[in-house]
């Protein structure tokens, strides 16, 4: 009995059990709950168009792979092109047609994710790349919101009407809603004050459960939350984005509040509407384009948090998280350049710490 | 006790119960035993046997070189078959010297073999070289000269000695069962070695998922109240010394220094009892307990192991594999060296052997970096590892440098957690082997200079020498031919035209 193994170079010679399969997986499973409610909530189009983009993701990273020459089994089953037309499906407005769908995903996959290099090399955040350039290219079908019909309900349409408005076909008479936001913002613009705009606290509980007009998946807060505490559970991220994020608008909008609370909006609305928990747990917290030490992380979030602010409040883009994203993905290799852990046995500036009774004998 | 925080680190599966209820056996003495003269840090064993001579156990077959040195001894009785090169007990495979001994079964202790009966009226010095003698190396792995970690009161001001029982990689049990089964001379070793540090704490430190030797040895340490043990939270690298020390005292060791340099030594339970042994009954470190475990181990075992063994033989006494390994390594599987094959000898520092079925070992093909930022939380000394093994890759290892390369320990928690299955550790490894290869290069280079220098000016010197005598001979000779003229001259003309001649020669 003699064996020769082939010595693998290093070790460990045992490994945890995670993959980037498994995170990818586990980060759609947190969003299903929030998506299968945008099912419910918009009917057959929000389907079709989830499929349209998550299919035309899929194909397009095939395509991808196999010019750049990489094992496609391997890279495909990876789950981060179907991770990224997932999170720009959720994040368009749930009518919208699907060749919208198509567009975008195959602007996250192509442009924002593999002519910077593919997987972990991109500096933008696919979804938010394509969201953008969609609000830019195609304003009308990217505001065009509809308020929630669920499906089998007596208003929704059927699947042949909803094939129609698939493409985008003229003919249904949806009942069409802006989002709180948007609504919030145009009524402030023609001079009415908050009072007057939502007489009552009904909006945040509607923002909560989902019931309001609003992206496929980020109308319900609450499922949204529900799928980041279980990512915050499975370690897949951890709290510093979210709560920095949650924590800088919160703070800002609660001061803005105080200061003029007839014309600023106070901290539950800012947090529950529109995107802004998908984007805590989901968006800023997407590993290749945020900072790697948890001071960056913290510091990435607060930033995100304030430009949402800044941008819901006073820009022309009240649905404009994105923007807030891209500006901060862009900030992201200078917070890692400057904001780096501690070193072992170093102080903060990397000289080897000494202690006044260090027990070298100095003779 | 009070522990403190450390950052980073992993829970691996311990896998401990294959191994940690078997008792430690005796390995039957093998047919041959092959020692290297090289089992530590520093400088090989000089041999001090030939071809043929009959050796009793504990006989010393090899001096220590140097004082960062440790010599070897016969691990039982029999005659030296030769002394050549046999394959090393390290990944790379290549031979060292080695001396080869023919055991005659009798297993004789020389008569020379004496103890102390009182080793704490020896001087720390005694000690020390009473240790030194015995070729007591750091047992945990890391096989530094024990006896030189001893001297070291004498350029620190020293207050702790910290006994390492962490044993914090996955499978290996046998500090586990060496404390358990034999606490009180543990404890002994480690009561002589704090007499030899003039140390006034002691503290034995162990990891929770060991309660039985954290309860055998708390209560062979009543004797002592100096010493006190300290329960440890599992986690890996708990038992890398400079994290250990920071547990228990709080306070991180300076980047590049030793923890002496705040006043504590640390040494291993296994190296406690070589040094027990040594100082009572004179017996140099001529065995150690090994696990020999691993998914593809037919019988899990705790073994007392004569250093010279094939690893071959301790898996033929567990009752060989039950499939095939797929990956076979010296020590955990954490920080461990993959073995190159079972006919390699077992040393003064194994600690273990694993043979690991492929479902354990779990390679995989890496996958792009997701800058998941997985393996910053897991490290355990704040470096980015992300960031340097993407410099080493791209050739800067400079910038790998500037990042800490030099801080890592190599434990191996960020390649652990890598969901992308990165080979972490081996970019770190390959840069810190080839920023060590650019010393010795640049070291080489400047001697090299200075000898090329000193060769020039030596030649410059011969040259100048030279010239001189060539001036010299020319200026006698014109002296000579300057006085045959004046005796010539002389001869004819007055005689005091002699001195100007004289004067010239003077003058050169
Ligand atoms: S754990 Fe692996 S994939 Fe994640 S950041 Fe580190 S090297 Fe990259
Ligand atoms: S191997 Fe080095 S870089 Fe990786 S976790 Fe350990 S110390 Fe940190």
């Amino acid at each position: 009995m003699q064996i020769e193994t082939a010595p693998s170079s290093a070790g460990p010679f045992a490994h945890a059990r995670t993959s980037i399969q498994r995170t990818m997986s586990l980060v759609m499973l947190a969003l299903l709950p929030a998506t299968l409610f945008g099912f419910w909530q918009f009917g057959w189009p929000a389907i079709f168009l989830f499929f349209a983009t998550l299919s035309t993701a899929v194909l397009a990273e095939a395509v991808c792979l196999r010019i750049a020459g990489k094992p496609q089994r391997q890279y495909l089953l990876d789950g981060s092109a179907l991770l990224a037309g997932w999170i720009l499906a959720v994040s368009l407005p749930p009518w919208a047609p699907w060749w919208i769908g198509a567009i975008g995903a195959l602007l996250a996959v192509v442009v924002a994710k593999q002519v910077f290099g593919g997987l972990g090399q991109n500096l933008f955040n696919p979804a938010m790349v394509a969201r953008v350039a969609l609000l830019i290219s195609f304003p009308l079908e990217m505001t065009n919101y509809v308020q929630p019909m669920p499906l089998f309900s007596a208003d929704a349409p059927g699947f042949l009407q909803s094939v129609g408005i698939s493409l985008g076909q003229p003919g249904f008479d949806a009942v069409s809603g802006a989002t709180l936001l948007s609504h919030v913002r145009t009524e402030l613009s023609q001079g009415l004050t908050l009072t007057e705009i939502l007489p009552d606290m009904g909006y945040l509980f509607s923002g909560a459960v989902g019931t309001i007009a609003g992206s496929m998946g980020e109308t319900s807060a609450l499922l949204i939350l529900l799928g980041g505490l279980f990512l915050l559970v499975k370690r897949v991220i951890t709290w510093h984005t979210p709560v920095a994020m949650i924590g800088s608008l919160a703070i800002l909008a609660t001061l803005m509040n105080l200061y003029d609370p007839e014309h600023y909006a106070g901290a539950l609305y800012h947090v529950v509407s529109g995107a802004t928990l998908l984007v805590a747990f989901f968006i800023a917290t997407d590993p290749v384009t945020s900072p790697v030490s948890k001071t960056g992380q913290i510091i990435f979030g607060a930033g995100c948090g304030v430009l949402v602010y800044v941008i819901r409040t006073w820009a022309g883009y009240p649905e404009g998280v994105a923007f807030a994203i891209l500006l901060m993905n862009a900030c992201t290799p200078m917070i890692d350049h400057y904001v780096r852990p501690r070193v072992y046995g170093r102080d903060r500036r990397g000289t080897p710490i000494e202690y006044a009774d260090n027990a070298e004998m100095r003779k | 006790m009070k522990l403190f925080k450390i950052r980073g680190g992993v829970h691996p599966h311990d896998n401990k119960h294959l191994a940690a209820g078997q008792a430690i056996e005796d390995l039957p003495m093998p047919a041959l035993l092959h020692i290297p003269l090289q089992q530590h840090i520093g400088a090989p064993a000089k041999p001090a046997v030939r071809r043929g001579q009959q050796v009793a156990k504990g006989d010393l077959l090899a001096f220590s070189q140097g004082v960062i040195s440790a010599p070897v001894h016969a691990p039982t009785s029999g005659r030296v078959m030769g002394v050549g090169s046999y394959p090393a007990h390290h990944a790379s495979g290549l031979s060292v010297r080695t001396v080869t001994l023919k055991p005659d079964g009798e297993d004789r202790w020389s008569d020379e073999i004496q103890g102390v009966s009182d080793p704490f009226a020896l001087t720390p010095e005694e000690i020390a070289t009473r240790v030194a003698a015995a070729g007591i190396v750091g047992m945990g792995g890391a096989t530094f000269p024990s006896a030189v970690k001893l001297n070291l009161r004498t350029r620190y001001r020293l207050h702790t000695l910290v006994i390492n029982g962490a044993e914090c990689e996955p499978y290996l049990t046998c500090d586990d069962r060496l404390m358990r089964e034999h606490a009180e001379e543990v404890i002994d070793g480690v009561r002589i070695m704090a007499h030899a540090l003039g140390v006034e704490r002691i503290i034995v430190a162990i990891e929770n998922n060991k309660p039985e030797a954290q309860a055998a040895v708390a209560l062979a340490a009543s004797v002592d109240p100096r010493i006190r043990v300290a329960r440890l939270p599992t986690r890996y690298p708990m038992g890398s010394e400079k994290h250990l020390v920071q547990a228990l005292t709080g306070r991180e060791t300076p980047a590049r220094g030793l923890t002496a340099d705040i006043g504590v030594v640390v040494h291993n339970g296994a190296t406690a009892f070589a040094v027990h042994e040594a100082l009572r009954f004179g017996r140099p470190l001529v065995s150690r307990i090994v696990t020999v475990s691993g998914g593809a181990v037919s019988r899990p075992r705790n073994l007392r192991v004569p250093i010279g063994a094939r690893v071959q033989d301790l898996l033929e006494y567990c009752g060989g594999f039950t499939e095939q390994p797929a990956q076979l390594i010296s020590g955990g599987p954490m920080m461990g060296q993959p073995l190159p094959s079972t006919r390699v000898p077992m040393v003064k520092g194994s600690n273990g052997v694993l043979a690991l079925t492929g479902a354990e070992a779990a390679g995989h093909e890496p996958m792009p970096c997701i800058r998941c930022a997985t393996c910053v939380q897991a490290c355990p000394c704040g470096l980015v590892p992300l960031d340097m093994a993407a410099h080493t890759r791209a050739g800067d290892l400079d910038g790998a440098v500037s990042l800490g390369l030099m801080d890592c320990i190599g434990c191996g928690s960020c390649a652990y957690v890598c969901p992308a299955h990165i080979p972490l550790v081996q970019y770190f490894n390959y840069a810190k082997g080839e920023m060590a290869a650019r010393g010795r290069a640049k070291q080489k280079m400047t001697e090299t200079k200075r000898l090329a220098e000193q060769r020039t000016a030596r030649m410059e010197a011969i040259k100048q020498a030279k010239r001189e005598a060539m001036a010299k001979r020319k200026r006698e000779a014109a002296a000579k031919k300057a006085a045959e003229t004046a005796a010539a001259d002389a001869a004819t003309m007055t005689s005091g035209a002699a001195a100007e001649p004289t004067a010239t020669t003077a003058e050169a």
